[in-house]
């Protein structure tokens, strides 16, 4: 699983974003995001966020948004995975 | 030819008021043209220059197309707090009436919009309920950055009462109330056209407004291809 939720997360960040091709397969799990991409405003969190609902096919509580989920694409990354496996 | 062009949009109460379209005739065109419902709020924003990217592509075809403002969104002098889905459906049937439209094509939400016995196109549509909610996210993680704390379910309690602001866009209750539970109305003379089919993501994603030439040529030929093949049979 963990393979296949990496390959989406980075198509839905590449989508969300406008990243140019590679960028996104560039991240590593250190790769800032919230705070360091100016893209990243609410409102662009807030359609990332029904992306990865609508194509990983979870649930993301708006209590489970918070600074540190969205800290570094690991993190992202990391709670993507978790909610996958729980569901 | 392109212009601004006005038209008499119908109001609930009765009467009407000069809105304001973009019209896209070429020369020689039939008067029959495809009226084309914009996306919605900070959509219709994003989406506004490959909309008209798709009509210049459809006129160069010689197809006549007219993009009008819905009520209280783009020029429209009318204020946003005082419309409904419904007005903006009345709204879109008096564009359709008055520029004679054939067809239409919607674009994202503005299939909520659609005028009801226009054969045509919904591109990419979404629910009221989905749109509504990555609204509502943005409001509340915005509001979260500033030290509020607020919730979906007790923003759209106060929304239905009092009307809400949501990215910016103040909306009345009546809205509130109406917006979630609309989807695109099934027709069988309206097809929907899904984002797959145009080869790249849907720039309503992207956080800026942004441009793609390979997707306005597909869902320019998709509807181009459609109508010659309507007027032969």
């Amino acid at each position: 699983m963990q393979d296949d939720t990496d390959q989406l997360l980075r198509a839905i960040l590449r989508d969300v974003l406008g990243l140019k091709p590679g960028q996104a397969e560039a991240f590593t799990a250190q790769t800032g995001l919230f705070g360091h991409l100016p893209e990243l405003d609410s409102m662009a969190v807030a359609g990332l966020l029904t992306e990865i609902e609508d194509r990983l096919g979870i649930i993301v509580e708006d209590e489970d948004v918070d600074g540190d989920m969205l800290a570094d694409y690991g993190s992202l990354l990391n709670f993507v995975t978790e909610r996958r496996s729980a569901t | 030819m392109r212009e601004m062009t006005q038209w008499p949009c119908p109001l609930p109460g009765g009467g009407t008021v000069e809105e304001w379209a973009l019209a896209l005739r070429p020369e020689g065109a039939p008067k029959a043209c495809l009226l084309i419902v914009p996306a919605l709020f900070d959509e219709g924003n994003k989406l506004r220059r490959f909309t008209v990217e798709v009509m210049r592509r459809l006129a160069a075809s010689g197809i006549a197309c007219v993009l009008p403002d819905l009520p209280g969104l783009n020029e429209s002098i009318l204020p946003l707090e005082a419309q409904t889905p419904g007005d903006w459906q009345v709204a879109m049937e008096g564009a359709a009436r008055h520029f004679a439209a054939s067809h239409m094509l919607t674009i994202r939400g503005g299939a909520l919009a659609a005028p009801r016995g226009v054969p045509g196109w919904y591109y990419a549509p979404v629910a009221g309920a989905s749109q509504m909610r990555q609204m509502l996210r943005a409001r509340i993680l915005a509001a979260r950055e500033a030290g509020r704390s607020e919730t979906q379910d007790s923003l759209l309690e106060a929304g239905r009462m009092h009307g809400l602001e949501l990215a910016g866009y103040r909306l009345g209750a009546d809205f509130i109330a109406e917006f979630g539970g609309l989807v695109a109305r099934e027709e069988p003379a309206v097809q929907t056209i899904t984002q797959d089919g145009l080869g790249g993501p849907g720039l309503w994603l992207r956080p800026e407004p942004g441009e793609d030439a390979g997707q306005a040529d597909a869902l320019a030929a998709i509807i181009a291809v459609a109508l010659a093949q309507r007027e032969t049979a």
